[in-house]
């Protein structure tokens, strides 16, 4: 059937959606079907039970060839979910599927007041502005772009590699960036994992083995994203390697060069100990770090500050690996679809000074105790106080940096379960009482409740209340020499005393302190708290507001392994069926520049948030890349001379729209005036 | 010999500018007076109202009215133009788009009236006499026009046929505008005689502008020194440019002033005033509420730099002025 040409005059066909109750029961549907029926171009105005059904679709496309019509509205529910359904049923009754127009009067009308005559009366009037709106709409193409089947994907936490390995597997190229000189992330310092008290090294390492060795990985680690241009199926990316001073190809991590190194012992607070530990300038992060290669801290080698060191390093290593003049590389790609799994970062329990983190040397992190307990760790997993003791009580305050008006509203939602770990671990280690201080236990998760069973019958003791101050002011004998943690019983409804060897600050999850200057490079936005912001927190939740870019893992927000590597999955599942599908369809409500009244002032090319103008220089005009345009409309209200317009959205319909809203009233926008309709 | 085609020139709420411009032609308004019989033009001949009433309906080929429409005299001269022209040209930005004169819109009548005849300084007026349309002295009665309660566009009085823009029109547009009319050969209704993109593309500065103004003050032009060859946005001096319709040959850019809209907005924008602002509000530094006013107001008066005129003709068209 040939296209129904848009200059015809109009011929509207109108539909109003009972919803079953949700509209009908409010909302006097055959009141607004009358209604349209009277208004100028309304050729047929019927109301039905359920328009998205299959037999209210076939009524629209039966009336488009029985009556010609040329346009179609149907007021029902939100255009987010069904404009497509009769976007396509318009295009099944042989029309460009652009000749339709939506009415919201569910979510808008009835779902938002019970006053009948209120909400039939702003539905006649959302009517009246859509009739005279679709006389305006004309017939769109959708366009569509090329997906390029490389993927990246940033961080190598467990969720990024889960996210890499995941895309290898199924065929594709991934990158995988990493900043720290090794992959594993968090989950590469902790010991066991809750609840199964699995050893995290031990599930994991064979997890960043395979990434190293994938055929279909390309491991950067070391390395930082430096720039993002592009749009979905297109991006490019620029991606820092910042020199390891060793060569990446050449080191096998023998790890000679450490012992090798002119400083007998290290000098340097070792990072992935927590600084529990020294290292040397020569380092290689922890025994099972990928990739195996060792690298030179420039700030503290003596070679690098002096020029006159021995390099007994160089020496030791008869591969010739190290190289102290390498430089920093910037290395680009091609990708059509990114992951971002950056992480999250640990509270700093300094912002809280009563808790003494800092002041008292035996007030420890989570994370500090995760390495202290951990056999590979400073201490080979001897549970010895930075003064040396052995703790014979413990106590393990929760929600640091948590649930607290003063610091972070939200739950880290994985503290009361890794603290009920350490807890078990700590006793495990050495024995001593150990007290959990808590808000509410929130264990729900698979088998998470079982193991806080599992952990009360391990007399291990359970404080409800929210720790006041730790203090070593001590009140009573057998306070002497120990911390006191001050704290309401709010179970028994007293304040208790309790003294403690060691303190354990069980710190909540953050956005990492860049998080805003990643957002902004790739161009997606954060919640106010500064996580990455999901498309939808319920129905999609690792897509954003940038098509072609997704998130995994605790940068979206505070979770869990289990959770992490879920999410992981289902971020490269939606990078697969974008890459597999070949190429993606463009929404053609995008913006556009009428080149013939383009001044060329630039007044639009920095205002962009998607960074889709630019200027073609010789015609000294602007230009909209259709593909990067999300049809925000920045530029359409910011053109000082009305050259770009936006599909959808132009003039002629919001105004049309307007005054068919207003039209009962005063008609404010016509009646003389400097504007004159375009010829 | 075929009669000549009639022309008629009118002038409401304006300074004479466009009248001035008129004679701008210099020696080409020979030629113009040659092709056409000038039947009405207050200013320059003596021909009276009653002349006009004499012509036959549309008898005119076109009547060329400036200024805005404030009067009841301005009203009645536009309307019976209108009736005996076969068009009417909207001439310059009062009568295209309110002009100066509208920017008495931001003032209701009450307002206007007792400030010009009690509190301005230089009056003294103890017996608070105001004029009246009707005054009896001596047997007779005296008449003024009613002083309306706003300015209007000439195109809010009558139906104008098309617009010939500027403070005042230049020349050359209005020569081209004339050859046009009386070509036969006439454009669709409604037409602004004049280029349809914005004044940029005509300014030797353009290529000067930053892509990111990132605005943290705007200047007044006698607050700085105008560097002749750099955009003067890009100095922090206020241009409508690139909201204002080409056609002038950027004047008042070459002449080392900013350009301040009296060409009015081309045919796609609605609101000249509200689309610069738009632009150059997104042009900020600043991104919070308090930068934003600091830089905002070193722009002390708003309506008469983005509206100075167009603001009868524009969305905003008057203030509704508050009594209580």
């Amino acid at each position: 059937m040939p296209e129904t040409n848009g200059h015809d005059a109009p011929r509207v066909g109108f539909y109003v959606c009972h919803c079953g109750h949700n509209i009908a029961g409010i909302v006097d549907v055959a009141e607004v079907a009358r209604f349209a029926g009277t208004l100028p171009n309304v050729i047929v105005a019927r109301d039905y039970k359920y328009m998205c059904s299959d037999p209210g679709q076939e009524l629209i496309i039966t009336d488009i060839r029985e009556h010609r019509l040329n346009r179609i509205v149907v007021a029902s529910c939100s255009p987010l979910l069904h404009e497509h359904t009769f976007r396509v049923a318009t295009e099944k009754g042989g029309l460009n599927p652009f000749y339709f127009q939506m009415v919201n009067i569910r979510e808008d009308v009835s779902w938002v007041t019970e006053n009948h005559d209120a909400a039939t009366h702003k539905a006649l009037d959302l009517v009246r502005a859509a009739v005279r709106r679709v006389a305006h709409h004309r017939s769109l193409a959708t366009k569509h772009v090329r997906i390029h089947p490389d993927v990246l994907v940033v961080g190598a936490g467990i969720s990024g590699i889960h996210a890499a390995l995941t895309l290898a597997n199924a065929g594709k190229k991934v990158t995988l960036v990493e900043r720290e000189p090794t992959i594993g992330g968090h989950m590469a310092m902790f010991d066991k994992t809750f609840p199964t008290l699995d050893c995290a090294a031990c599930i994991l390492t064979p997890k960043m083995s395979a990434v190293k060795n994938h055929p279909n990985i390309t491991l950067w680690s070391y390395s930082e994203v430096s720039e993002v241009s592009g749009y979905v199926g297109s991006y490019t990316v620029k991606v820092k390697r910042k020199p390891r001073f060793v060569s990446e190809e050449l080191c096998v991590g023998c790890m000679e060069c450490i012992d090798a190194c002119v400083y007998k012992e290290g000098k340097t607070p070792d990072e992935f100990n927590q600084g529990l530990s020294k290292r040397k300038p020569v380092y290689i992060p922890f025994p099972q770090a990928t990739p195996q290669v060792v690298l030179i801290d420039p700030d503290t080698c003596i070679e690098f500050k002096s020029g006159r060191c021995k390099k007994t390093c160089v020496e030791k290593c008869d591969r010739n690996a190290i190289d102290f003049k390498q430089k920093e590389e910037i290395k680009e790609i091609q990708v059509g679809t990114i992951i971002l799994a950056t992480g999250f970062k640990t509270f700093d329990p300094k912002r809280i000074p009563y808790y003494g983190y800092g002041k008292y040397p035996n007030v420890y992190s989570s994370l500090e105790v995760e390495r202290l307990v951990n056999a590979s760790g400073p201490t080979g997993g001897d549970l010895v106080l930075r003064d040396g003791r052995h703790p014979k009580t413990v106590g393990i305050i929760h929600c640091v940096g948590s649930r607290d008006r003063n610091t972070n509203r939200w739950c880290s939602r994985t503290c009361c379960m890794y603290s009920l770990k350490l807890a078990h671990l700590l006793k495990e280690h050495s024995e001593a009482e150990v007290y959990n201080f808590y808000i509410d236990i929130r264990a729900a998760g698979k088998a998470y409740e079982e193991f806080y069973d599992k952990l009360l019958e391990e007399n291990i003791h359970f404080i409800r209340g929210r720790v006041a101050e730790v203090t070593d002011w001590s009140a009573r004998p057998e306070e002497e020499g120990k911390m006191i943690i001050r704290v309401e019983d709010t179970l028994i409804g007293v304040v208790r005393r309790v003294p403690v060897d060691m303190v354990v600050l069980a710190v909540g999850m953050e956005p990492q302190a860049d998080s805003q200057d990643v957002r902004r490079m790739f161009n997606i936005s954060c919640s106010t708290e500064g996580f990455f912001l999901e498309r939808h927190p319920k129905l999609a939740p690792v897509d954003t507001f940038t098509d072609g870019i997704f998130i995994a893992g605790a940068c979206q927000g505070p979770k869990d392994i289990p959770d992490s590597v879920a999410q992981a999955g289902a971020a490269a599942a939606q990078a697969l069926s974008l890459i597999d599908a070949g190429e993606v369809e463009l929404e053609p409500n995008t913006a556009y520049v009428v080149e013939e009244s383009c001044s060329g002032c630039k007044s639009c090319l920095n205002i962009c948030p998607y960074t889709a103008i630019t200027r073609d220089e010789t015609r000294q005009k602007a230009f909209i890349n259709e593909a990067l345009c999300k049809g925000c409309g920045t530029c359409v209200a910011t053109c000082p001379s009305g050259a770009i317009r936006q599909n959808l959205f132009e003039d002629e319909q919001i105004f049309s729209e307007i005054e068919g809203l207003l039209q009962e009233k005063e008609s404010v926008l016509t009646g003389g005036g400097a504007w004159r309709a375009p010829a | 010999m075929p009669e000549k085609p009639k022309v008629a020139f009118y002038w409401c709420a304006s300074c004479g500018g466009c009248e001035e411009s008129v004679v701008d032609l210099a020696e080409e308004i020979l030629g113009v007076v040659n092709a056409v019989d000038i039947v009405f033009w207050p200013v320059a001949m003596d021909f009276k109202k009653q002349d006009v009433e004499a012509i036959s309906d549309g008898g005119i080929l076109v009547s060329l009215i400036n200024g805005a429409v404030r009067t009841s005299e301005q009203e009645e001269m536009a309307k019976l133009l209108r009736r005996k022209s076969a068009l009417v040209v909207a001439y310059g930005s009062c009568a295209h788009m309110g002009g100066i004169p509208g920017l008495a819109n931001q003032f209701d009548r009450e307002q206007i009236l007792r400030y010009v005849y009690e509190e301005s300084p230089s009056t003294i007026n103890e017996l608070h006499t105001r004029p009246q349309t009707a005054s009896p002295e001596g047997g007779h009665t005296l008449t003024l026009p009613e002083f309306r309660s706003m300015v209007r566009t000439l195109d809010q009085v009558i139906p104008v046929d098309y617009y010939l823009p500027g403070c005042p029109p230049v020349p050359r547009m209005l020569k081209a505008a004339l050859d046009t009319l009386l070509s036969g050969n006439l454009p669709p209704k409604g037409t602004v005689l004049g280029p349809d993109t914005a004044m940029c593309e005509e300014c030797p500065r353009k290529e000067s502008k930053p892509a990111d103004l990132a605005y943290t003050a705007f200047r007044r032009p006698h607050e700085v020194i105008i560097q002749p060859e750099t955009c003067l946005l890009a100095q922090g001096v206020i241009c409508m440019g690139p909201a204002t319709r080409g056609g002038c040959g950027a004047q008042c850019v070459t002449g080392n002033m900013p350009c301040s809209g009296c060409f009015g907005p081309t045919s796609r924008v609605m609101d000249q005033g509200a689309k610069i602002l738009s632009a150059i509000a997104s042009s900020l530094s600043a991104k919070e509420t308090e930068g934003i006013d600091r830089t905002l107001a070193t722009i002390p008066d708003p309506v008469g730099t983005f509206y100075r005129y167009g603001l009868p003709g524009s969305l905003l068209r008057r203030k509704i002025a508050d009594h209580n």
